[in-house]
């Protein structure tokens, strides 16, 4: 605690800092007095303390598929079960679907043959391999320190080559240390490099979205003050990139949210560590900062919600209202005694790109207060259909719309 | 069970001749990785060994009673089963970079896992260390404890819960090691909370909060 204030009082006004100075003595000298916003009553540890994965997953009868709730129209089926720590999802040229891990250390291509649907390991002994790309028949995979990329991979699926480095230059921590990537219009690999903590003046090479080619030249920042997104996507028309991001825990229950962030342009500070959500200065570290000096999130997406994978829909199954929009998971929260999300959101947005209103569209993951799964991400498919993936049950789920009269557009 | 064990000359290593207790507290680390790996090549097959024949090599070095004697291997009893079931399965996963507890758990398979994991669960905790905490460090360990919310996810008597490790009567060395582990980037947890906690701490604050766990009953 007094490295971190220490760290604050460096961009603190001098007497802003003598306040923080006299605090940390305070708090030396009285150990058992709280921070304002500090720690809550134990107690209520079993409710506000992480939401472990189970160990394996869950067995293909014994899915939550059934209390999965969805709009009129919807059906849910299981896409693939047995899939351990299922994280990010790719979609291939040729119809593979790529499923990574983040506490696991593989990488799976789902295959359907002989009528059959199986998972093959096509990359192991990796180092939490969240973040997946795929372009021109490469699979492009981030680890927690390292991008690689595996060549004409649907051509290789039953004896895939070893992935190969193409760029190493990420800094090496755990807290955010795995990634999320995707393509961008310009044909280069986007990469999240999240916080290496909760809270804390981040070093310069963390909290942002950073850009690099694919063949690993040309690093450079290209949203700053990110704080760990697991998730984005670049907008269908105006190629606009949009991110999710998770807000800070241990503030409070309902503050911050997490966020909707969109980038206009390249350099954008979205406020981490200094503002959260737009208009929320932060307890430490917001003092002599202006939350007006940040971008602000074009949507609030709920405290502690764990918005992560997100995908625009240019689909033509789903019906209208849901084409042109975003669906966003949201994994679910943990640091809330009464937990939010472990859903998937629909947002709509306006012509000029903004936000226009979210709503929940998949329900159901949250059962009494506990998860029965959790959304990770989400891949529209090339038929309209939508994949889901849930690294608590460790499965893989597909969303279809039946009605005849809007699927035959 | 007895069995002797005799290691002959070669590649320049040590000659070894010993007899006794095949997984004798000698033969844990640090004493040497080659033990380890002996142990390991005894250890298996592993298939369908019954729960505590499987045991017997852990518990030589981690304690039959569920306390450690040995330098820097943590004691066992009391801890959450989930928290056992986390950590074997990263072993055997090499999500834990431990190379001899790798080994000794290739080919298990996950119902001996968990069996494993449920057997050690019922071991006692181990008794704190006979010597009270220093004054001065105890009190900068409780108030480590409080501001870092150490005893939200331990519980308030950090006896452990789920993913989460007892820490009360652990051993000292292996506390100190596992906190220095989670700032490095050495010790990976079952989920990154450790490495939030441990970011911003420094080494005298891990030698107090050592101290102080494993004074706690």
């Amino acid at each position: 605690m007094t490295h971190r204030l220490a760290a604050a009082g460096a961009l603190l006004s001098s007497a802003a800092l003598a306040i923080v100075l006299a605090a940390s003595a305070t708090a030396q000298q009285a150990p058992e007095q709280r921070p304002v916003g500090g720690p809550p009553n134990p107690d209520i540890g079993a409710r506000i303390r992480g939401v472990p994965q189970p160990p394996m997953p869950a067995a293909a009868d014994k899915l939550p598929v059934a209390e999965l709730k969805l709009p009129q129209g919807f059906k849910i089926e299981t896409y693939i079960s047995g899939v351990m720590d299922a994280r990010a999802l790719r979609l291939g040229d040729k119809g593979t679907v790529f499923v990574s891990n983040r506490n696991r250390d593989k990488v799976y291509a789902i295959v359907t043959r002989n009528g059959k649907r199986e998972a093959l390991t096509i990359a192991s002994g990796l180092d939490r391999p969240n973040g997946l790309a795929f372009k021109d028949g490469t699979l492009y995979i981030a680890e927690g320190t390292k991008v690689s990329k595996l060549e004409k991979i649907e051509d290789n699926l039953d004896s895939p080559p070893k992935p190969v480095v193409i760029y190493s230059d990420f800094p090496d921590h755990r807290s955010h240390g795995w990634k999320f990537m995707a393509i961008g219009p310009d044909n280069k690999l986007y990469i999240n490099v999240g916080a290496p903590c909760n809270i804390c003046e981040p070093p310069a090479t963390n909290a942002q979205i950073r850009r690099i080619n694919t063949d690993g030249s040309g690093s450079e920042p290209y949203a700053l003050g990110v704080r760990n997104s697991v998730g984005f996507d670049f907008h269908p028309v105006t190629k606009e990139l949009y991110f999710t991001d998770n807000g800070r825990d241990w503030l409070s229950e309902e503050l911050p949210n997490d966020e909707l962030n969109r980038v206009t342009k390249m350099g954008q500070h979205f406020g981490y560590p200094y503002c959260h959500q737009g208009d929320l200065p932060d307890n430490e570290f917001g003092w002599g900062k202006s939350c007006s000096d940040y971008v602000a999130p074009v949507a609030k997406l709920g405290p502690h919600s764990a918005a992560l994978g997100m995908r625009f829909y240019t689909g033509t199954m789903f019906p209208q209202k849901y084409r042109g929009g975003i669906f966003i998971a949201r994994h679910g929260s943990w640091n809330k005694s009464t937990k939010i999300g472990g859903d998937v959101i629909h947002v709509t947005l306006n012509r000029d790109g903004s936000v226009k209103s979210w709503e929940p569209f998949m329900t159901g993951f949250l059962k009494d207060n506990a998860y029965i799964g959790r959304p990770v991400d989400v891949q529209p498919m090339k038929d309209g259909s939508m994949l889901v993936s849930d690294d608590y049950a460790g499965a893989v789920y597909r969303i279809t719309y039946s009605n005849a009269r809007t699927s035959a557009r | 069970m007895k069995i002797s064990i005799r290691l002959t000359r070669g590649h320049g290593a040590a000659p070894f001749d010993w007899r006794g207790r095949a997984y004798g507290p000698r033969l844990c680390p640090p004493y040497g990785a080659a033990f380890a790996l002996l142990l390991c090549l005894l250890a298996i097959p592993a298939a369908a060994q019954p729960v505590q024949e499987k045991l017997a090599p852990c518990l030589a070095c981690h304690g039959e009673s569920g306390q450690s004697q040995t330098p820097d291997v943590p004691s066992l009893g009391g801890q959450p089963a989930f928290y056992l079931l986390a950590q074997v399965l990263m072993f055997r996963e090499r999500m834990r970079a431990i190379e001899p507890m790798t080994t000794m758990l290739k080919g298990t398979s996950d119902a001996e896992l968990r069996a494993m994991a449920d057997a050690i669960a019922k071991l006692p905790p181990p008794r704190p260390e006979a010597t009270p905490a220093e004054p001065g460090r105890a009190e900068r360990a409780r108030a480590l404890i409080q501001r870092n919310r150490c005893n939200v996810c331990h519980l308030p008597n950090l006896a452990g819960v789920e993913n989460v490790p007892r820490l009360a009567g652990q051993r000292e060395d292996y506390l100190l090691k596992s906190l220095r582990g989670y700032k490095d980037n050495s010790r990976r947890g079952y989920d990154t909370q450790m490495a939030d906690v441990a970011e911003p701490l420094s080494d005298a604050d891990f030698a107090d909060l050592a101290h102080y766990l494993a004074r706690q009953k």
